[in-house]
């Protein structure tokens, strides 16, 4: 099901100039469960969060993060890069479960 | 001499009590130990790190937290790693980031979740092996872990 999400991702700038840095904003939709929380008939409910999260430019990585239970739903990311290299710019996210979500936008470098 | 004398009964006792001791002055989660593995015993100086949170956070399910370091982010001086960790959660750990001289800055934002009141603590590790760190205390009004 996860698989099926569509990241919202946002690029503050599509063209860039060769060493301008670029922000990038992007969100998900994923219940990011703590494994903390228990249903109404006292069962711990399973953890399930997205732990891993990358982010390539041109095919090389420019920034990544490692997500715990205390990241909220529906995660959230912003970060930076700087403009090296036209390019797609793929982010992906990888569930417990071992599934992505990927998503894709395009950046180009003058 | 199977046997279990006094002496060896208090000696059990004795190591039980100090394991206790051990564990005791610990904070209620891993966050300490978690900043422990990360720096390997290191300290970690104060500065550079800059931990953007609201001071009281009214529904810790969503806080917004900034954590960027001062850096020049070029092949010979840049950040190569950020660990975020909270001491009121029910897992220290909250977030890595991994950074590289191709991330033009050491910046990043995400949204946390905060079970009660804690002091939230990012230590950034230099590609030359230092370590620096910035806390901040977040006072949560909500928790955002509960059940």
């Amino acid at each position: 099901m996860a698989t099926a999400v569509k990241p919202r991702i946002k690029l503050d700038k599509k063209e860039a100039k060769k060493g301008d840095i670029v922000e990038v904003k992007a969100l998900v939709q994923h219940v990011m469960e703590t494994g903390q929380r228990k249903d109404a008939q006292g069962q711990t409910i399973p953890r399930k969060i997205l732990n891993k999260f990358a982010c390539t430019v041109a095919g090389k990585q420019v920034f990544a993060a490692d997500f715990e239970p205390a990241i909220s739903a529906n995660p959230y990311i912003q970060f930076k890069f700087k403009a090296t290299e036209s390019g797609p710019v793929v982010l992906t996210w990888t569930d417990d479960d071992g599934s992505t979500i990927v998503g894709e936008e395009t950046i180009t470098v003058t | 001499m199977t046997a279990v004398n006094r002496r060896q009964v208090m000696a059990l006792g004795a190591g039980a009590l100090a394991a206790a001791a051990a564990i005791a002055p610990a904070q209620a989660n891993d966050a300490a130990d978690l900043i422990k593995k990360f720096t390997g015993g290191k300290p970690a100086t104060e500065g550079k790190v800059k931990l953007d949170l609201p001071e009281i956070a009214e529904n810790g399910n969503t806080v917004p937290m900034t954590v960027s370091v001062e850096s020049p982010m070029s092949e010979q001086s840049h950040v190569t790693e950020v660990l975020v960790v909270g001491d009121g959660n029910p897992n220290g750990g909250m977030a890595k980031f991994h950074f590289s001289p191709l991330s033009g800055a050491a910046e990043a934002n995400t949204r946390i979740r905060l079970a009660a009141t804690q002091n939230i603590t990012a230590v950034a590790k230099m590609n030359d092996g230092s370590f620096y760190t910035a806390s901040k205390q977040v006072k949560v009004t909500i928790g955002g872990c509960g059940g």
